[in-house]
């Protein structure tokens, strides 16, 4: 069952102030990967005061990164679940876990977040994964 | 693993995806809730049986470490006579 509105808006907030997208419908989703050239990044939300309390900063320290996905967007896992569940279905062969990020290029995975790589991590780890990720995928600086 | 807590007034490995190694010679993998006289409490738990998979127990957490976790249970006990070496998942790769 979804947490009340007013307990996520700041997670949701959190991802909005570094420039992530929200998608809160299939419809939104559909929009924004259906035929998604270049590179996104899919950020699943999570209410886990821990894993994606380390992981939102992780992702805001990493999008100040010269090199970056040309599109960052988010859906909200328990919250937006229509939306969730469509988005997984671009990256289906990993596992669901959230929090947990996906970094597409042309449509395919080229890099997984899952939340066991986030548990326990600090946000400066995390982030260096990320922007590691970016270099390797996302060529030239944006 | 000491001094980080992930889960603040839990265990320490509260919350986190671990590994254990069965005696049985299963390998189960999933969040750790709490050890006690029943034995591990895990969540989200997959769990390698080399009776039963065409995967040797290395090739089935190195999908479990690139594709996470397949869950098999919601939540599973094992015994503390079954739990051998416990490990954080991200230390088995």
């Amino acid at each position: 069952m979804p947490y009340p509105p007013a307990l996520v808006a700041p997670m949701r907030a959190e991802m909005t102030r570094m420039g992530a997208r929200e998608l809160t419908t299939a419809a939104d989703v559909d929009a924004a990967l259906g035929d998604a050239k270049g590179t996104t990044l899919v950020f699943v939300n999570s209410v886990c005061g821990c894993a994606a309390g380390n992981a939102r900063p992780a992702l805001s320290m990493a999008l100040q990164h010269a090199v970056k996905p040309q599109q960052v967007v988010t859906v909200f896992a328990g919250q937006d679940l229509e939306a969730t569940a469509r988005a997984r279905q671009f990256f289906s062969e990993y596992q669901p876990s959230s929090p947990s990020a996906a970094l597409l290029r042309d449509g395919e995975v080229v890099h997984f977040v899952h939340r066991h790589q986030i548990e326990g991590r600090n946000p400066q780890a995390i982030a260096a994964d990320l922007t590691a990720a970016f270099e390797k995928f996302c060529g030239a600086a944006v | 693993m000491a001094g980080h807590v992930f889960h603040p007034g839990h265990e320490e490995l509260h919350g986190v995806t671990v590994v254990i190694a069965g005696a049985s010679g299963r390998t189960y993998v999933g969040r750790y809730h709490e050890r006690g006289d029943r034995g591990v409490v895990l969540h989200d738990v997959g769990v390698h049986d080399p009776a039963a998979s065409a995967l040797g127990r290395e090739e089935w957490l190195a999908r479990q470490l690139r594709f996470g976790v397949a869950v098999d249970h919601r939540t599973l006990v094992v015994p503390e006579a079954e739990a051998g070496e416990l490990r954080r998942l991200v230390e088995a790769g």
